[in-house]
């Protein structure tokens, strides 16, 4: 190697203000809603593309939903990826971090010698923050999470990355090929160059991989291979507070305020 | 179905917690997952497992018993001194392999999500993130965690029926720790950590770990949303005038204002402070849940319809931060009086 070969593995992901939960199937209600590319996956992009100013090589995306998130894939490639590859099968629906974690490891085998792959520390909608780990599992690669920067040697096939930790921070060294989980806001994403909107808009750079590409395991994946489900729902009742209004000029709230937090310490 | 690498029959009816350590101190997280998984053990009949991990641990086992521990599995390894994902991945492996409990849980730190993840996927099982409850019913033991979510006010409540070990992670705070029993025995089962050190990958070359912010033990919780701007100084002086803590709502610390510490909420910390100043915000529910154990909520924001105030004792509308302003005045003045 002497360029790498970066996969930023991102999610679309519903607005905040769309989620909701489909009281029959108790799913997320992904249709018809409006998207967006999940926002800290936007900081591990900015990281992809940094490297590659750096270091030369290419950075590409891998993702996973229905077709219907071309348009919001592309924006990756207007900010500088070169390909997005769309792991898009009906099989693949209803996926717990199991089975998606192999359908995207099932995606980068088919991507063949990969350097880095990276990916954003949580999604917005699941929040779980466990896909890079356990993509990281199913390929047998070392993995760097939580970090805020990055250094690849690419003589000695390693990477240097500063993690976040409790109260500080580490910095760890693994060898290449290794999966990186990027810290939510630990970089400015760039903005998309519009002058590249033809191009990226161009069939091509787009490739859909089903499940028949992918050659994977119909009980590895989707529903079906997701050992988590949802048994029920339930209203989060939140607790009766007593509601008392404070009115008066800002010094007499301030001086109310003032009485009531002495009299609690 | 991917079967897990143990089924439910060959599961053993034990709730194993990792007691996670650092620096050769038991995090308050793992008190709290002993406290509720004595809970649930008792309500079953079941066992409650300790496993620690580490190099010279061993000493932390008492208070793991005094916690409600019936036992610790004890790894201890010179490589385990600092976690590294690749050792003590190894290690939790073998040492649930040989145990097979049914339910294991973690505390939702960040080496504590990493170890979680990893294993769940080693052991072909699923792993809920984030529970903000749990229950284990009868008979079969079958772990119900609730996980709030999904925007606003719905708790899912998640199982996996044919999968062990069930596995589960809490943040820090949505659990109490019960009295502890000082004295209290049980049993140490002490196995050799068998490292494949061709698999350890990870080299730590450099750590730098001070103190770290914890706001979910703080008597006072000052805090902010988007309606206090950017500049928190007023709000910062105001915590440390009180001896409290600063907490913020999530888009500050989306914005990089603020350490992601002090976040407040379902995807943050839960506290559960005497009282709670929330200024300028507005109310969201992932917000709120992060504030249901205080004893008292105070709120100000400028709009009199936020949310905010229908989880409020005391509602001010108007603009938190000349309040703020006002308040570290009147404090100051009180202050410099009973110095005189």
């Amino acid at each position: 190697m002497t360029e790498p070969r970066i996969v930023v593995c991102m999610k679309v992901v519903p607005k905040p203000e769309e989620i909701h939960v489909n009281p029959q199937t108790h799913l997320l209600e992904r249709a018809n809603v409006r998207t967006e590319i999940n926002p800290p996956d936007m900081n591990a992009i900015e990281m992809a593309l940094s490297l590659q100013n750096q270091y030369g090589g290419m950075v590409e995306i891998l993702s996973m939903g229905p077709p219907s998130f071309e348009h919001d894939l592309r924006v990756g490639l207007m900010m500088g990826a070169e390909h997005v590859y769309l792991l898009s099968d009906r099989a693949f629906g209803g996926a717990d971090t199991l089975a998606t974690t192999y359908t995207l490891a099932q995606g980068i085998h088919k991507l063949g010698d990969v350097d880095v792959i990276m990916l954003g520390e949580e999604s917005s909608d699941g929040a779980t923050g466990q896909v890079p780990q356990g993509l990281a599992e199913w390929l047998d690669l070392p993995q760097l999470t939580l970090l805020t920067d990055l250094e690849l040697d690419i003589q000695a096939r390693r990477a240097r990355g500063k993690r976040v930790l409790k109260g500080g921070y580490e910095r760890l060294e693994v060898p290449l090929p290794c999966v990186v989980s990027v810290k939510t806001a630990c970089n400015e994403p760039r903005f998309m160059d519009f002058r590249l909107k033809a191009w990226a808009a161009d069939p091509a750079r787009l490739t859909v991989w089903s499940a028949q590409d992918l050659n994977t395991d119909p009980d590895c994946t989707g529903l079906a291979g997701s050992p988590t489900t949802v048994t029920g729902l339930a209203a989060a009742a939140l607790r009766e507070r007593k509601k008392i209004q404070i009115n008066g000029t800002h010094e007499e709230i301030a001086a109310r305020l003032a009485e009531l937090v002495r009299g609690l310490q | 179905m991917t079967a897990s690498l143990y089924s439910p029959a060959a599961a053993r009816k034990e709730i194993w917690v990792y007691l996670e350590q650092e620096e050769g101190a038991l995090l308050h997280i793992s008190l709290e997952l002993l406290s509720k998984g004595r809970e649930l053990a008792d309500a079953n009949g079941w066992r409650l497992v300790g496993l620690l991990l580490g190099a010279k641990v061993a000493h932390l086992v008492d208070q793991a018993f005094a916690h409600g521990a019936d036992a610790v599995v004890l790894g201890e390894h010179s490589l385990l001194r600092h976690f590294t994902i690749d050792a003590y991945a190894q290690a939790a492996f073998q040492a649930l392999m040989s145990g097979k409990p049914g339910v294991f849980l973690l505390g939702a730190t960040h080496n504590g999500r990493d170890l979680a993840a990893r294993l769940a996927v080693r052991l072909r099982t699923g792993l809920n993130a984030d529970c903000t409850n749990l229950h284990l019913e009868p008979p079969e033991g079958l772990l119900i965690s609730e996980v709030s979510g999904f925007g606003g006010g719905v708790l899912a409540l998640i199982g996996m029926p044919q999968h062990r070990p069930q596995m589960a992670t809490v943040r820090a705070g949505v659990f109490n720790v019960s009295e502890e029993t000082p004295g209290r025995k049980g049993e140490v089962l002490t196995f050799p950590v068998v490292l494949d050190e061709s698999k350890l990958r990870t080299r730590i070359l450099e750590r730098n770990v001070a103190e770290g912010v914890d706001i979910s033990q703080t008597p006072l919780l000052v805090a902010a949303g988007r309606g206090m701007g950017t500049d928190l100084a007023e709000l910062r002086q105001l915590a440390s005038r009180l001896g409290g803590e600063l907490g913020v709502t999530r888009p500050l610390v989306d914005m990089g204002l603020v350490e992601r510490e002090r976040q407040v909420g379902q995807t943050g910390v839960v506290c559960s402070p005497k009282l709670a100043l929330c200024c300028g915000i507005s109310g969201a529910f992932h917000f709120v849940v992060g504030i249901e154990k205080a004893g008292t909520v105070i709120a100000i924001n400028t709009d009199p319809d936020a949310a905010i105030f229908e989880s409020a004792d005391y509602c001010v509308v108007a603009d938190a931060r000349l309040i703020i302003f006002e308040l570290n005045k009147a404090l100051a003045a009180v202050g410099e009086a009973e110095h005189d």
